[in-house]
């Protein structure tokens, strides 16, 4: 049996608003094997980072059950949730305002560990904020620095190194690399790459950059309007999308390539209201295959080993 | 772009732009000795690391780079026939919209919270064409239908829309007098690929339907490649290398163009390590006498210590880097 470091089952985050119930995060199931990545790709506002939170229970899942490491963790308290959420860390897209400004780099890290009383004596802790540093590739020389003095590249490092610092298993990484340009991105990606091998760290990583996903992942969950509509390998999803929705998100990547203009899938439309959705296919109203049969909720089925598909029409399209 | 320009129908002639931020930590040498020809037309890829001076470029071209600390020096500026160097306000007001607009990054701080959509549009027609606002109210709801929304939502305020469908709406509004010249400043890194597919899309048809010329700042290579004609690649506050998409996308010559590619994920080789360019970004504040790239570069000698002029390699295709002279050099180019 797979060593799973994470299931989620059923995951649902409903956000009550003034025009009615959003449906952020419906029915969401997935499972992440120990030292892997699982990417979750999907427009803006589709729940990647609801889905992320609520794992974390960061924010309270509606309902669901949440599974770490042999845990059931939708059961806990939140005291008991606090010794979990250490092996379970988030790294942030803005690595500009999600640091404060008034601490330095070396205060910046060493704060996860004072707050959980990781080490005693103040040069316990400097010694371990100095070898988070050199893990994260930061130079001692940097220790008594302010964040608005370094460029975004070693600011996402500082988010990384608090990160680790509570030695976790797992991190949802929430779009880490995208404020980044491409030169500093791909330190950063590797960066990542590297601490997964060396501490055999699972990731999910929420990205709305396909190529970036496709580099990093091992298995992608493309999410439209709360849930999962395509989860498969990261090879297999790219070599053969089935869902119409997929299919048009793949085809959009711009490729910085000269040559043969690829055809294009111009989703027409706008995105749906999240809010009192039918209960019809999440992408009925922009599918050029929509029909009567979508106007029920498609489940996720697998269509061949690890390849799953949410949609009622795949012998049609 | 092109060395015997004398002939061609220029819609911006800029020739030696130096721009300095002068702040109390020391002064920022934001853009460096710039010049930038451009046809009427054509669509030009502004692309380069962050801090490398593209804002700032584009914001020169409007006249709108903040003063102080902003210092700019230029010895020609020429827009669509208008010397922008030598022009009143008021004469400035009327070519901002009508010969010169710009598409900001951040669709949110462009729009006017207490506005309906279509009222914004129609201030900016009624300003440029001295139009009645009942008739800048029916050409606003024609631009909103062009850029794909219903013209019944004109009288809908910004929060009632979603990003794609706002930053559309900044689209209307940069377009709505025609400008012969549209700067579009990462116009679609707030969007995801469908919808950035969409408003690439209908950009595209504009500039067919109304000739503009467009200067597409952006750091995505694969944009470039879908929108534009030529491309200038920006390091330090100065072009690199710029040239035909053939010329800089097929021919590299210039190092960090080199880096630039060589950092993005390999789409055929998933398990590839990325390569990013080695060293620190460059600090403006403290720019080096040479080539401002020199010391990143793999290629650099003591050469590199001095000023770098343009040359031509082709009639398109020029570059700021004296390394390809030397015998035996040549650019390395992943396999992609
Ligand atoms: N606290 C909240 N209250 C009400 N609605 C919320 C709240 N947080 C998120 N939402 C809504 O839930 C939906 C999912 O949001 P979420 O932030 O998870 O999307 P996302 O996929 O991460 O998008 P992005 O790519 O823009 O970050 C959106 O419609 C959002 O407006
Ligand atoms: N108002 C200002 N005051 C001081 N320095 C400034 C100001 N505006 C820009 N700069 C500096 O000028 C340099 C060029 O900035 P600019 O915004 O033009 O870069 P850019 O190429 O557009 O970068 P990005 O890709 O991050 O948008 C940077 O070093 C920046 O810090
Ligand atoms: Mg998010
Ligand atoms: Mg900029």
């Amino acid at each position: 049996m797979a060593d799973n470091i994470l299931e989620v089952k059923n995951l649902k985050k409903y956000f009550k608003t003034k025009r009615g119930v959003l449906q952020a995060v419906d029915d969401v199931s997935f499972t992440l094997e120990r030292g892997k990545t699982l990417g979750l790709v999907g427009e803006s506002g589709c729940g990647k980072s609801t889905t992320g939170r609520s794992i974390l229970r960061l924010i309270e899942p509606t309902a669901g059950e949440i599974i770490f490491d042999g845990k059931e963790i939708h059961k806990l308290s939140k005291s008991q949730m606090r010794h979990v959420r250490k092996d379970m860390q988030l790294i942030f897209q803005d690595p500009y305002s999600s640091l404060d400004p008034r601490k330095t780099v070396s205060q910046l890290i060493a704060e996860p560990i004072i707050a959980n009383k990781l080490m005693k004596t103040k040069s316990e802790v400097d010694l371990r904020v100095a070898e988070l540093m050199s893990t994260v590739g930061l130079a001692p020389r940097l220790f008594n620095t302010y964040p608005h003095e370094l460029d975004g590249g070693r600011r996402q490092r500082i988010g990384i190194a608090r990160a680790l610092a509570m030695r976790p298993q797992f991190i949802v990484c929430d779009e880490p690399v995208s404020a980044l340009d491409v030169s500093i991105q791909a330190q950063i990606l590797n960066l990542l790459k590297e601490l997964q091998e060396q501490f055999e760290l699972s990731y999910i990583f929420i990205t709305h950059d396909l190529s970036v996903v496709n580099h990093f992942s091992d298995d992608i969950a493309v999410m439209y309007l709360g849930k999962i509509v395509e989860k498969a390998p990261s090879e297999e999803l790219f070599a053969n999308p089935l869902h119409p929705y997929t299919k048009a998100l793949l085809s959009a990547i711009p490729i910085p390539e000269l040559g043969e203009k690829r055809e294009r899938i111009i989703i027409k439309g706008e995105i749906t209201s999240p809010i009192n959705m039918p209960d019809e296919c999440r992408f009925y109203k922009r599918c050029s295959y929509a029909c009567d049969r979508c106007k029920s909720i498609p489940p996720l089925e697998e269509v061949s080993p690890g390849h799953f598909v949410a949609c009622s029409c795949l012998d049609s399209i | 772009m092109s060395q015997t320009e004398t002939t061609k129908d220029l819609v911006l002639d800029l020739e030696n732009l130096n721009v300095r931020f002068e702040t109390e930590d020391g002064i920022c040498y934001a853009v460096n000795g710039l010049d930038m020809k451009i046809e009427r037309g054509k669509a030009i890829g502004l692309v380069g690391e962050t801090g490398a001076g593209k804002t700032t470029t584009a914001l020169s071209l409007l006249r709108l780079v903040p003063d102080p600390p902003g210092v700019v020096e230029c010895d020609k500026m020429v827009i669509n026939g208008h010397d922008m160097l030598n022009i009143s306000i008021k004469e400035l007001e009327k070519i901002r919209g009508k010969d010169i607009s710009m598409i900001f990054q951040d669709p949110m701080t462009a729009l006017n919270p207490v506005f309906t959509v279509g009222d914004q549009i129609a201030e900016s027609i009624m300003l440029h064409e001295g139009v009645s606002m009942a008739d800048a109210q029916r050409k606003a709801i024609d631009m909103l239908e062009l850029v794909g929304i219903p013209g019944e939502r004109a009288g809908e305020y910004p929060h009632e829309f979603s990003g794609g469908m706002k930053q559309r709406v900044v689209i209307a509004i940069a377009l709505a007098c025609h400008p012969q010249l549209l700067i579009a400043d990462e116009p679609t890194t707030a969007l995801d690929v469908t919808i950035q597919a969409q408003v690439l899309d209908l950009m595209r048809n504009l500039r067919q339907q109304y000739q503009t010329s467009l200067i597409m700042i952006t750091h995505d290579l694969g944009i470039v490649a879908e929108v534009c004609d030529d491309v200038a690649v920006m390091y330090g506050g100065n072009i690199v290398e710029e040239g035909t998409l053939e010329d800089v996308f097929n021919h590299t010559l210039h190092p960090y163009t080199e880096g630039l590619f060589n950092s993005l994920p390999n789409i055929n080789d998933r398990k590839a390590k990325l390569t990013p360019i080695r060293g620190l970004m460059l600090d403006p504040m403290d720019m080096p006498p040479g080539c401002p790239f020199s010391p990143r570069c793999p290629y650099a000698d003591e050469k590199c210590d001095e000023p770098q002029v343009k040359k031509y390699v082709s009639e398109t295709h020029a570059i700021r880097c004296c390394a390809y002279e030397r015998p035996g050099f040549h650019i390395d180019r992943k396999e992609r």
